[in-house]
């Protein structure tokens, strides 16, 4: 049987509390176990850094919205296509890769699960066949549910154990892993032209709020006791002085106790938060401000919430969000190609190319809010990093994000060398008193490895070397014993890992990946809850007179799902 | 400057792409270098020296290297793609992109070019004796940025969507132009010494077109403003202006509102 044994490299694990320990790593038959043969395969890490693999909270990576993406960007691939390699295929696109540039890239950043962040449940089918398409990582997908009917009419009449039921009947029929929350109300209201900017503005015709929403999608979660909390993208994303509308929303969460088998401890995510913490009237030097202190201050306090920071990287990117109505704002703002649509009683989604131009004040503003937010989280296992791929910036460039948290200077070059309104920016952020703050690389590992894998309930299969475990690991070329000085090294060696094992099959070799064949899991929830004539009925209603498709032809059939992984949750017994 | 000839012996069955023809690639390399420079057909890539025989020397640099093409490159495309310096001197018809992303530098072809010629030009001159197709100095597909700079002149017609996207620069086209000019114009200048078809600077928001013949259909978004007398590319009379697209947006510069400007000869 296939043995490995990583030799002599330095190994930092949170969820065992190990910092930078000289230690051996052995991989038998896919997992970690304490010892391996003399026959093993070595790995020289003598000198370099060891790592469970990295697991992403939020990423945008499968589905209908991201290939509209590729499909209206062929700009986006433009002298960025390079020919198929030894071991690779062709691999295409920029701030939206193909999905084998996707699964590549991951796995260089030593990266194996993903968490796809947006499902809209009747195109469910799709980010399934693009997850299949995907090579090396393991992925999971959330169903996008703020503003799906059926939820808003039994929140709307108190019917928790309605929704619960409908929630596990969407669950099962998406193959999905989460409830997703975009703009809850305001993409709905979006069918009429409006939007919800806080969270008391009522929907339309539902005569629901935004916060009645996010409570009732919390309260259905915890009598579900799924792994993962309601994961939330709030309303106002992206407008000047939104930050009271977020502090409104986390608030949310205080009516709520974690409920669940998997040690998940939050109720509520609140991802890329940086597009969320901005104070001021307008995008203006002399009005725009940060308000990241504000609402870490809350977040901090509060051991119920966790955050992931959608990291602005200065780069050219695309956009794409269920929230409807902010992309038709944003197309108004930089005049690019816009792309929208409805879907039907669920969801809605749209798509801009944005560049993050450092010759700005806004998006230095932007950028630097999001490494604040990174910086002033206390408890890094509640902080994860993120570049909501690709809204803030390609995920291809955390090694970068890496590089601006673990080296001050680095930071501080980006301020003084390449953005054009550094002063003002620091005038307008909390940037400059954070100027000598840097995190560790146990630290790190806690924001992109445990942490996440927690928050999302999945921490006995990511995010650990514990022994036992699926043996995902990644080691780079950095020497915990003696950092670099040049930042510059960070971001080269988290980039492109030296070695990468996905389930202890060897994906990375000294850089090069030399298997992507190996198996991948679609990680779904399998959530069983007492049986619901009601909202049978109620489905099977909706079906005959609002959607489109027949119900039976509704739900993913098994061959759409590429390797199921059903996690099963049982709130019947 | 010293200059490399390079005449094409051998036809591809499929088209070949000669990206890597500029002066920036041939600089400052020995005889053999140049002819182990690849020239792909689909896929398969092929050492120069094996279609074509290679005569000369380059300069040390590109600005002081002149490739002179002979031989039939009617089903070559990419030539000059990206160049920044230097000339490059085509005495046939050329297929596709040439000129493409070109910086700087000069391109005459003697003879006939296809679609997208000086696509995404940003600097130096394109001179094509002889006419063109399709999609003149216009942006790549899905881009808003169109030709930034340089000049890019027909002596011949041109097809449609010329300039499509532009930003910057300028695009002569001395015959008759079909649809589809200024598309999206962002600014440049467009000048047609012959008869347009129609569909002038639609959706253009910057940007000036001269027409010297006539434009069959007008666009409804333009609206007549005064006569204006002006000297063109050394030609001197008097335009009916006009402004548009009305149905587009209107940005304000130093308190003035910015238009799209199209001169259409007396």
């Amino acid at each position: 049987m296939t043995e490995y044994i990583i030799k002599n490299g330095c190994v930092v694990d949170p969820t065992q509390g190990i910092n930078s320990q000289k230690m051996d790593i052995c991989i038998k038959d896919g997992k970690f176990v304490d010892k391996v043969s003399g026959a093993a395969k070595v790995i020289d890490a003598s000198g370099k850094l060891v790592m469970a693999a990295g697991v992403d909270i939020h990423s945008h990576v499968a589905g209908p919205k991201v290939d509209m993406g590729r499909l209206f960007r062929p700009e986006d691939k433009l002298f960025r296509s390079p020919m198929r390699g030894k071991n690779t295929r062709m691999e295409m696109g920029f701030s939206v890769p193909s999905t084998t540039k996707t699964g590549y890239d991951y796995a260089r950043l030593g990266f194996s699960f993903v968490m796809e962040a947006a499902m809209p449940p009747l195109e469910a089918a799709h980010v399934h066949e693009e997850i299949r398409d995907t090579p090396i990582i393991d992925e999971g997908a959330m169903p996008v549910l703020a503003n799906n009917w059926f939820l808003l009419e039994y929140f709307k009449n108190g019917e928790i154990e309605n929704a619960g039921a409908y929630a596990s009947w969407i669950l099962n029929a998406t193959r999905g892993f989460a409830l997703k929350c975009v703009n809850p109300g305001g993409t709905e209201a979006w069918g009429w032209g409006l939007n919800c900017i806080t969270i008391h503005d009522k929907v339309p015709y539902f005569d629901i709020t935004p916060a009645e929403i996010v409570a009732g999608l919390m309260e259905t979660n915890e009598y579900l006791r799924l792994p993962h909390s309601v994961h939330v993208h709030a309303n106002n994303l992206g407008n000047p002085g939104n930050y009271t509308t977020t502090l409104d929303t986390l608030k949310l969460a205080e009516g709520f106790a974690p409920n669940n088998d998997f040690g998940r401890e939050q109720v509520m995510h609140h991802t890329h938060i940086q597009f969320h913490c901005y104070g001021g009237e307008s995008f203006k030097s002399d009005s725009f401000e940060s308000k990241s202190k504000e609402v870490m201050d809350y977040v901090n306090s509060r051991k119920k919430l966790t955050v992931d920071i959608g990291q602005v990287t200065l780069d050219e990117t695309t956009t794409m969000t269920a929230d409807g109505p902010f992309e038709y704002h944003l197309t108004h703002m930089n005049h690019l190609k816009w792309s929208n649509v409805d879907v039907e009683l669920e969801t809605a989604a749209g798509i801009v190319p944005f560049v993050y131009d450092p010759a700005t004040f806004i998006a230095g503003a932007q950028w630097a809010i999001g490494l604040e937010i990174a910086l002033f989280a206390k408890d890094k296992d509640r902080c994860f990093v993120t570049t909501d791929h690709p809204n803030a910036g390609p995920f291809w460039r955390y090694p970068r994000i890496y590089k601006w948290l673990l080296s001050a200077k680095a930071r501080n070059d980006v301020i003084e060398n390449q953005l054009k309104y550094g002063g003002k920016v620091i005038d307008r952020t909390y940037i400059g008193e954070l100027a000598d703050k840097e995190i560790t690389l146990y630290e790190l590992a806690q924001m992109t490895r445990s942490g996440v894998a927690k928050a999302l309930g999945l921490k006995d299969m990511y995010g650990s070397l514990k022994t036992g475990l699926a043996a995902n690991v990644a080691v780079y070329d950095i020497d915990p014993a003696n950092l670099p000085s040049d930042p510059e090294q960070y971001e080269k060696a988290f980039g492109s890992c030296f070695a990468f094992f996905k389930d202890g099959i060897l994906a990375v070799e000294d850089h090069e990946i030399v298997n992507y064949s190996m198996p991948k899991k679609t990680v779904w929830v399998n959530s069983i809850v007492p049986e619901n004539k009601q909202v049978k009925r109620d489905i099977r209603d909706k079906f005959l007179h609002s959607y489109t498709i027949a119900l039976d032809n509704y739900a993913v059939f098994d061959e759409h799902v590429h390797n199921p992984y059903a996690i099963k949750v049982d709130i019947t017994s | 400057m010293s200059t490399v000839t390079v005449t094409l012996k051998k036809q591809p069955e499929l088209y070949f792409e000669a990206d890597l023809i500029t002066p920036d690639q041939f600089a400052g390399k020995s005889a053999e270098e140049i002819g182990a420079v690849e020239i792909s057909e689909g896929k398969i890539k092929y050492p120069l020296s094996t279609v074509a025989t290679i005569g000369g020397a380059p300069g040390v640099t590109a600005a002081e290297t002149m490739i002179v093409l002979n031989g039939d490159w009617s089903r070559v495309k990419r030539i000059g793609q990206q160049m920044t310096a230097g000339e490059i001197v085509i005495n046939s018809n050329t297929d596709m992109y040439t000129g493409g992303w070109m910086k700087g530098g000069k391109i005459t072809v003697n003879g006939d070019v296809d679609s997208f010629t000086g696509i995404a030009m940003a600097g130096g001159e394109l001179m094509v004796n002889g006419k063109a197709e399709n999609h003149v100095g216009c942006a790549y597909r899905g881009d808003w940025r169109g030709m930034t700079g340089g000049v890019l002149r027909v002596t011949g017609s041109a097809g449609n969507d010329i300039g499509t996207f532009m930003r910057g620069g300028t695009i002569i086209i001395e015959g008759d132009v079909f649809i589809h000019v200024l598309t999206h114009g962002e600014g440049g200048t467009i000048i047609i010494k012959g008869n347009v078809e129609g569909r002038v600077g639609g959706q253009a928001v910057k940007g000036a077109v001269y027409v010297f013949g006539t434009i069959k259909y007008m666009m409804p978004g333009y609206k007549y403003v005064d006569n204006v007398e002006a000297e063109i590319d050394g030609e001197k009379a008097v335009f009916a202006h006009y402004i548009g697209d009305l149905g587009e947006r209107h940005p304000t510069s130093k308190n003035q509102i910015v238009f799209a400007n199209l001169y259409l000869k007396k």
